[in-house]
């Protein structure tokens, strides 16, 4: 089934099989592997997107049914080279080892700071609880939330 | 495969009536899971959550909230039940709760599902609507198994509705994490001062949510003697005995999740806390 959808801001058509999700339609039909295909369950957040300005996850979307959605993906983050501030920190603080779950983690924490610039710390493990990280731990990926907050909020 | 994306009620409605074979899809966070899963093929899906009409919320002594009412809009608004916003918080993540609907709940009808319990313990209706016409049927009689329900295959479920109850209430439920944990048991707990009546419902612990209805009589008895308008401090024995009781009505299995023995200490020490804290909730 062809589907039309906004994607980064660009109207795009693209392929939507039976009974696959948004993931693959990312994935597969527009060329946007930044979302990443794990759990295939909503687990573990690695396909964390923005649709219609709403975090999701893309895996638990169905496909067909994202026409006319606006779907924003890790890809529109970085500015050519220069990377988000969100994406910056994750650097900086040394909040990526194996990288897997880094996409889905920097959506994640860019749709809580748009919508609560100045978290606390309960509220930054609460917003990032559906995102599961099984190699560098949680301590510098709470850092980088933080240090995320404060460059692009300039404390 | 067909797709078509409801338009508004009755667009859903005439398509689903002419289909047997249709799935409608809510916020697809069980649906999707099943499809993924390769446990599921629907061979005609209905996507419901355009349909504007099912996203109202209304307050007024009555509740009525609307099928496509979020777990984060349930979060974010003043839903009319203090119990149903604990549940809705245990619910999955920020990205579940985004997406995933009241009415999805009921649809999926699972013995886990969170805002069941509490529906049960606020005695609340579900309207059902169809080309042929909208029924309403209580909660009590609604679900008939683990994920079976009365929903006939040519019917939406529109609303969930309820009386408004006060605010002596609570949700509490034992799982794994705090987040995307399947519960082990949950109970919810309502005191309605106003109508002088006690409801408790029980989830993850038989095929269908349970009414303990031997500790709702006890809890009443307890306010009839102190006093329905003004907090209470039951004493210990009497909150044990609560627990107790909540835990004798469960019907539960062992499984992945939990064992029967673990369901029941978990139900009794639940039922314990729930009745000291709500009482005490003026």
């Amino acid at each position: 089934m062809r589907i039309k959808l906004t994607v980064n801001g660009e109207e795009r058509e693209a392929e939507a099989a039976d009974h696959e999700s948004l993931l693959t339609v990312l994935r597969e039909s527009l060329g946007l592997p930044g979302s990443k295909n794990a759990c295939e369950q909503g687990e573990c957040g690695s396909c964390s997107v923005l649709m219609d300005g709403d975090l999701v996850c893309a895996c638990l979307v169905l496909g067909a049914a994202a026409a006319g959605r606006s779907v924003e993906t890790v890809e529109s983050f970085s500015d050519g080279e220069t990377l988000h501030p969100v994406q910056r920190a994750f650097v900086d603080a040394g909040a990526v080892q194996c990288g897997f779950c880094t996409p889905g983690l920097v959506v994640a924490t860019y749709a809580l700071l748009k919508r609560n610039p100045e978290p606390s710390d309960k509220e930054v493990r609460e917003a990032l609880s559906g995102n599961i990280c099984r190699c560098t731990g949680y301590g510098k990926i709470l850092e980088a939330v933080e240090r995320a907050s404060a460059a692009m909020y300039r404390r | 495969m067909s797709v078509h994306i409801a338009r508004n009620l009755d667009d859903a409605l005439e398509d689903l009536s002419g289909r047997a074979d249709a799935t409608i899809l809510a916020g697809g966070t069980d649906l999707l899971v099943e499809i993924n899963f390769g446990r599921q093929r629907p061979s005609h899906i209905i996507p419901i959550d355009r349909v504007e009409e099912l996203k109202d919320l209304s307050r007024n002594g009555h509740v009525r909230m609307g099928a496509l009412i979020t777990y984060t809009r349930m979060l974010e608004n003043d839903v009319g039940s203090p119990a149903l916003v604990e549940a809705a918080r245990t619910i999955g993540s920020p990205q579940i709760r985004n997406v995933a609907t009241i009415g999805g709940n009921l649809g999926t009808c699972s013995p886990a599902g969170d805002t069941l319990p509490v529906l049960a313990a606020l005695e609340a209706t579900v309207v059902l609507k169809s080309k042929r016409g909208e029924r309403r049927v209580a909660f009590a009689d609604f679900m008939t198994g683990p994920k079976k329900s009365v929903r006939r295959p040519d019917e939406v479920i529109v609303a969930a509705e309820w009386d408004d109850a006060g605010v002596a209430q609570t949700y509490m439920f034992a799982a794994t994490r705090n987040a995307m944990a399947i519960s082990i048991s949950g109970l919810a707990l309502v005191i309605d001062r106003a109508r002088r009546r006690v409801g408790v419902g029980l989830g993850s612990c038989g095929p269908t949510i349970i009414r303990a209805s031997e500790a709702e009589r006890f809890a009443t008895g307890l306010l009839d003697e102190a006093g329905w308008e003004k907090p209470h401090r039951p004493s210990d024995a009497a909150a044990k005995k609560f627990g107790e009781l909540a835990a004798a009505a469960a019907k539960p299995i062992d499984d992945v999740r939990g064992t029967v023995a673990y369901r029941r200490h978990v139900l009794a020490v639940m039922g314990t806390r729930a009745l000291a804290r709500v009482a005490a909730i003026p």
